[in-house]
């Protein structure tokens, strides 16, 4: 693949850094929502979770056109954020803010299911040992969650990378500032004589992907291994 | 000094708790169901009263009536449950340093060293959960439990999962920690080999409610405890004295003023006091001296009461120099003898029903 044009890395580049952006900014809200929806009881849950799998669910331009009115410039939260010196809309940090928010309830899923596996008599043990909740849940409830933490990460870079239709509503397709991959071949797509480089980036987004899958299943089942399942 | 005074409405009976026992081991003894392990949530604070009190040692733990109810963490109670629910990720020594340092330094009094060799677990301590058998994990579990310093030790049928041999290794550690750490201890069971075993004080629980209280010796003395069986449920808990061990035939004298008892097995240092739990099943009556018979321990005594029940009676018999023993036999029997209220009896008990492991010290 030798043949990339500078503007296909570019986008390579731009894909890769808003999707590491999205699922790692995105990880302590992923961990806190998936524990609190698995062990806690609280009014207003089944609302959240509602909320949470939201994304999953709406059409991608909905989901982009809501971030429009709340995060763009004359939008809700745009110009007090804009007073800070956080800009979102049109810049690659609003395409990394579409992207975990797209990504966020395939997080949440997979990491919930982690918590609740975990033997509630473990965090009571870790209690009566005297550890205070906080302790139990750094000491026990999250090491014991790792691997389906990696999973939901894996998954969130993974729709990343994958991330369409709510980023360019969102922050458009800006080449060198918001033209991730998938924007990258929809305008070749679009372009006469655009086939070479839309096929060129098929090949690299496909690479990319299954790479992420694999080394999730890879790093996934090294934890496993280490944990091993019975206590 | 432990103080319980426990009440909640469960949906299928309501649970009215109250005992006290100075130190050593709380036997709480009853069938599956009765209340056991719903009284252990609420002393160890994994589940709340509807009213009532927890005091250990002076401190309160729960109080309804002042609105006092300390969390898990902060009330130093060790726990010990069927499954020794050690960290799976962690090895045996962090799973055993786990709530040292969550210890008040100054009542850090319990050393790593000391808890090793008791429970003889040096071998363990590199490995993982996962790579210890039954036996092994429990002992880890009581480890761990004991080195977090607790002001109680909390064990729900510890060694329920354990075969016999298991737990014939396995229960004089209990006994260890009651005499070497000095930890007040509650043992919940529905094992009465282990509860005459081990313990210094037994509440009996019944659908909820305290039926029974006092020593061993008081609890099991003849009646059938938990009621359900009338004919296997029945037993006798004798105090009897340690004495000279045979070894060549591998049999432990156990004195009483009214005869001796052969143990096949140990039981502790000459001198000392051992219980032993005789099942009414397996005691012969005999009139005058019993001639030939391969049943070689025998006690005497006078019959005090029979109770008879279709073909078979129970027979209440004093035993001379004190203590009690209930022997079942058949109606005819009793009638072929002669026996009634006030005779004299040899009671025989066959050494191979005297099980070593429910020899409490």
């Amino acid at each position: 693949m030798g043949d990339l044009s500078p503007d296909d890395w570019t986008a390579i580049a731009l894909s890769l850094r808003i999707a590491v952006v999205a699922t790692l900014a995105s990880l302590p809200f992923g961990v806190a929502v998936a524990y609190a929806l698995a062990r806690w009881r609280f009014p207003g849950k089944a609302l959240l979770n509602g909320l949470v799998h939201l994304p999953l669910v709406l059409p991608p331009v909905v989901t982009g056109y809501v971030l429009l009115l709340w995060f763009g410039r004359r939008g809700v939260f745009g110009p007090a954020l804009a007073d800070l010196g956080i800009v979102l809309s049109f810049r690659w940090t609003g395409a990394a803010l579409a992207c975990a928010v797209m990504g966020f309830p395939l997080m949440v899923r997979a990491m919930r299911l982690s918590f609740e596996s975990i033997d509630r008599r473990l965090e009571a043990a870790s209690g009566s040992l005297g550890a205070s909740p906080l302790w139990t849940f750094v000491l026990i409830s999250l090491p014991l969650a790792i691997p389906g933490i990696i999973v939901g990460a894996i998954l969130a870079f993974a729709r990343s990378l994958g991330e369409f239709g709510a980023t360019i509503t969102f922050v458009s397709n800006i080449p060198g500032e918001t033209q991730t991959i998938a924007a990258a071949i929809y305008t070749d797509t679009q372009a006469p004589g655009g086939d070479a480089a839309a096929l060129r980036l098929t090949l690299v987004s496909i690479v990319i992907s299954l790479g992420a899958v694999m080394a999730s299943e890879f790093v996934q089942r090294r934890v496993e291994a280490r944990l091993a399942a019975h206590g | 000094m432990i103080d319980i005074d426990l009440h909640r409405r469960l949906p299928t009976f309501a649970l009215d708790v109250a005992f006290r026992n100075d130190a050593g081991i709380t036997a709480l003894f009853g069938r599956s169901g009765s209340g056991k392990s719903m009284t252990i949530g609420m002393i160890a604070g994994l589940a709340r009263p509807d009213s009532g009190h927890v005091r250990i040692g002076g401190t309160v733990l729960v109080d309804t009536t002042a609105k006092t109810f300390v969390p898990l963490h902060k009330r130093r109670i060790g726990l010990v449950f069927q499954d020794a629910h050690l960290f799976p990720h962690l090895s045996v020594r962090k799973n055993l340093a786990f709530g040292q340092s969550f210890a008040p330094k100054a009542e850090r009094t319990i050393g790593l060293d000391a808890v090793v060799e008791t429970l003889g677990i040096a071998h363990l301590l590199g490995r993982r959960p996962a790579k210890l058998s039954g036996g092994e994990r429990q002992r880890v579990a009581i480890g761990r439990a004991l080195l977090a310093c607790p002001r109680l030790l909390l064990f729900d049928e510890p060694f329920a999962a354990l075969d016999r041999q298991r737990k014939l290794e396995v229960l004089p550690l209990i006994e260890r920690l009651r005499d070497e750490f000095k930890i007040p201890i509650i043992y919940v069971s529905h094992a009465m080999e282990e509860v005459v075993r081990l313990a210094t004080h037994v509440v009996v629980l019944d659908a909820g409610k305290v039926s029974a209280a006092g020593t061993p010796e008081a609890v099991f003395a003849g009646a059938s405890v938990l009621g359900e069986d009338r004919r296997f449920g029945r037993s006798t808990v004798l105090s009897t004295v340690v004495g000279d061990h045979d070894a060549a035939y591998g049999l432990t004298a156990l004195h009483h003023p009214a005869g001796t008892l052969w143990l096949a097995g140990m039981a502790g240092p000459q001198g000392a006091t051992a219980r032993v739990l005789v099942h009414a099943t397996d005691v012969t009556l005999a009139v005058g001296a019993p001639g030939q018979l391969s049943t070689r321990s025998t006690l005497s005594g006078t019959i005090t009461a029979l109770d008879p029940d279709g073909a078979l009676a129970a027979v209440e018999i004093a035993l001379n120099g004190g203590g009690w023993l209930v022997a079942l036999a058949t109606r005819r029997a009793l009638d072929d003898l002669a026996l009634s209220v006030g005779s004299a009896v040899s009671a025989l008990v066959k050494t191979v029903a005297l099980d070593e492991g429910s020899v409490g010290r």
